[in-house]
């Protein structure tokens, strides 16, 4: 008995008016198109939040600088983490996932493609009131108000004593209502992965992606959610005038940090996941060989989602826990190393003896694992509590995370798009443009953030809108802001290969990688279907059964 | 162009998945969940912990008459889904109707308890910390009762046109599910709120 799945040709489609194109797309359901609108969504905020991330750098480039204000600055910083967390980072990955994990399993399309619609549009939402502070946030009074209380935005400091207007409830609703489309996302995501498997492709046999992502879902379900309950908590109190956060009634502001926290480490490994997902498809193509261990690499992304539920109070050492509770976050957060390093070995194993092609996603992947590494390490560092009673708050800490988000997370981001370019326009971006690309960012980011670690163990606080001349912070500053400018460079020359690529690029052709994975077997890019009949599965690479049929890996598998 | 062309032993084209719907009622409850787990959380910690009065051991009383409505709706609903699995439209619609019916006692009893609360003791969410909480945690809970009636009534009003049938009992299920979880909400709220916490 045999099945085909034929890639057929694409036949041209006449031209509709520009109405009837856009109404397509703001009416679809299709994942792809939702997908696409999701990466949009994140580059236009991307651009948003580097712009502020680089007016906080000029303001900090030299000492006494006053290029904005002490207000301005403090809704700069603001304002970046809460774009580039909830409005950049989580749109770019569920952008990913819904793009690419139909044609991964081989569906034609999400398990709920109207709810995928819901979720994109709640988030796109959630952005748009974010921003729409800026002008409508003391309503009436005329001048726009962002908000200012910083990402994780501590109580005391959100109650309506403190955060006078409205700034703080655009804050909290923003993230209330694209965490409604997080969760709604996530729920999609796993009822696709459980339910819509084309046949023959058992859990065991799922890409890596397929379950990175679905341990992502699982993770977005259990940690958004905490934060939504706070959310809602935030606003009974700002609103209802209850009292959760409010310490003269004799509420806590300690919990607060719990709830928050609760959501914001598991969050990094939502943020991460999908990192390493690309990285687990990208490194096998590029060294011509599978993915080593494969069923380790299954068993430490599940370690990784269970413990990383345990391990929220580092984040919490110099508010002066027990130290019974100290102890135990310290030794969970050493324990979360250990997954995660075996994922290293794991993909340098996989390189170890392969034919590697320096390509453009292949060089952003490995940069990412060197530079992972290292945040990982620093991450280490500050897990330790009294290490951490020193660095606290301080631009070690900010440098930290913005390696594992930036040279993690981000690295990685870029490979993929680079990655899986041709498949989703149908054209090759341009080689040259995309190594540009790369090496300016990466001198960028290693100017930037590895400097940046310097002025922090010399004591600078994070946040502060300006220092004193003298105190051995000015030069690390300066380099910090230059490497800044390097990034933006390689951002701009990024954007401007997606789009000279998209209009001017060569044609691509369906399999340009000479990959693996289901994707690659239809047509670039592919028809609304995905596939003209569901494909059937043996092995975790169907492809390379395709391609060597005197050689196919269900035998071995 | 490529294609795929695998051959397969006819023993393993038997390609049995989970129902889309069920793995998703599952996850949003496990969403849920821990949207009411921090709740409880903030719940058990402020026991204790208000500056002033009303106290929960002066104004609550266990509401058992209610909580045994809304418990037994559970195994109504669980009866509705059996008979329509066995396309029993018309017993269905009569243990469907009840579930509605116990649901909304609950609902009346929220409600008189709040009633009471707000107008004889003076009890709101701003009066202190028991006050905030309790109607957060108890609200919260009463929220999803209203969500899962809203649900029910619909398929009653479907049930009543005649467009329920037993192809839709995996739906039904599905429905079912949410309610069971809504039960179950509330024995935790329960035992906290007027156990733990009085
Ligand atoms: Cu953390």
């Amino acid at each position: 008995m045999s099945t085909e799945s034929i890639a057929w040709p694409s036949t041209p489609v006449e031209s509709r008016s520009f109405v009837d194109r856009l109404h397509e797309w703001i009416a679809t359901v299709d994942h792809k198109r939702l997908g696409i609108l999701y990466m949009i969504y994140a580059l236009v905020f991307l651009m948003i939040a580097g712009i502020e991330a680089t007016v906080i750098r000029i303001q900090l480039i030299r000492p006494h600088n006053d290029f904005v204000s002490p207000q301005v600055f403090n809704r700069l910083f603001t304002m970046h983490g809460t774009t580039m967390i909830f409005f950049v980072i989580m749109p770019f990955l569920f952008g990913f996932a819904n793009y690419l994990m139909p044609l991964m399993i081989g569906a034609r399309d999400m398990a709920f493609p109207r709810l995928n619609a819901f979720s994109f549009w709640m988030t796109a939402f959630g952005g748009l009131l974010l921003y729409f502070s800026v002008v409508g946030a003391n309503g009436l009074y005329g001048a726009g108000n962002a908000p200012d209380v910083g990402w994780f935005a501590y109580a005391p400091l959100t109650s309506r004593t403190f955060s006078i207007g409205h700034s703080t409830d655009f804050w909290t609703l923003a993230l209330l209502v694209s965490g409604v489309g997080s969760i709604g996302t996530a729920v999609n995501i796993i009822a696709t992965v459980l339910c819509l498997r084309c046949p023959g492709m058992t859990l065991a046999k799922m890409p890596l992606f397929a379950w990175l992502n679905l341990v992502m879902a699982g993770l977005v379900i259990l940690c958004v959610s905490p934060l939504t309950a706070a959310q809602m908590m935030l606003v009974i109190d700002r609103y209802l005038g209850g009292h959760f956060f409010d310490t003269q009634a004799g509420g806590s502001a300690v919990i607060w940090m719990h709830f928050f926290w609760v959501f914001g480490h598991p969050e990094v490994y939502v943020l991460v996941l999908p990192a390493f997902a690309f990285a687990s498809e990208i490194i096998p193509v590029f060294s011509r060989k599978p993915i080593f261990g494969y069923p380790v690499m299954v068993g430490a992304t599940v370690a990784i989602g269970f413990i990383s539920m345990s391990v929220w109070a580092h984040h919490m050492f110099t508010v002066g826990m027990s130290s019974a509770a100290n102890n135990f976050f310290v030794i969970s957060t050493m324990a979360i190393a250990v997954p995660t390093g075996i994922k290293i070995f794991n993909w340098l194993a996989t390189m170890w003896g392969g034919k590697i092609e320096f390509k453009t996603p292949m060089l952003f992947c490995i940069a990412f694992l060197f530079q992972f590494l290292v945040a990982g390490l620093t991450g280490i560092m500050q897990g330790a509590a009294p290490f951490d009673w020193h660095l606290g708050n301080s631009y070690f800490v900010v440098a930290h995370f913005h390696y594992v988000i930036v040279g993690g997370i981000l690295f990685c981001f870029f490979g993929a798009f680079y990655y899986w370019f041709p498949k989703m326009s149908g054209k090759m971006y341009s080689e040259t443009l995309g190594k540009l690309h790369f090496w300016l960012f990466l001198i960028g980011f290693h100017l930037t953030f590895d400097f940046m670690h310097i002025p922090g163990l010399l004591g600078m606080p994070r946040r502060i809108y300006t220092y004193e001349p003298g105190r051995g912070w000015d030069t690390w500053n300066l380099i910090v802001t230059i490497g800044v400018f390097f990034q933006a460079a390689g951002i701009l020359v990024f954007l401007g290969n997606l789009i000279w690529s998209y209009f001017r690029g060569k044609v691509a052709g369906n399999d340009p990688w000479d990959a693996w994975t289901l994707e690659w077997s239809t047509n670039s890019p592919p028809p609304v279907y995905n596939f003209a009949s569901i494909p059937e599965v043996k092995s975790r690479r169907p492809l390379w059964d395709l391609k060597h049929p005197d050689d196919p890996d269900w035998e071995y598998e | 162009m490529n294609a795929i062309s695998t051959t397969l032993r006819p023993a393993e084209l038997e390609w049995e998945l989970p129902e889309r719907g069920r793995v998703a009622m599952f996850a949003l409850i496990a969403a849920e969940a821990a949207i009411f787990s921090i709740f409880v959380v903030a719940y058990l910690f402020y026991i204790g912990k208000s500056l002033s009065g009303p106290l929960p051991a002066e104004v609550l009383s266990p509401p058992f008459l209610y909580t045994i409505c809304l418990l037994s709706s559970s195994l109504t609903i669980h009866f509705a889904a059996k008979r329509i699995r066995s396309a029993n439209v018309r017993s269905f619609g009569a243990w469907w109707l009840l579930t509605i019916i116990l649901g909304a006692i609950f609902l009346y009893g929220t409600a008189s308890e709040w009633h009471r609360l707000i107008y004889e003791d003076g009890l709101t969410i701003t009066t202190n910390l028991f006050g905030t909480t309790y109607y957060s945690l108890v609200g919260l809970h009463g929220f999803h009762v209203i969500v899962g009636l809203l649900g029910l009534t619909t398929v009653m009003v479907f049930t009543l046109f005649g467009t329920v049938k037993q192809e839709h009992a995996e739906r039904i299920d599905v429905l079912s599910l949410y309610w069971h979880f809504v039960d179950a909400v509330w024995i935790v709220v329960f035992t906290v709120v007027y156990i733990i916490g009085r």
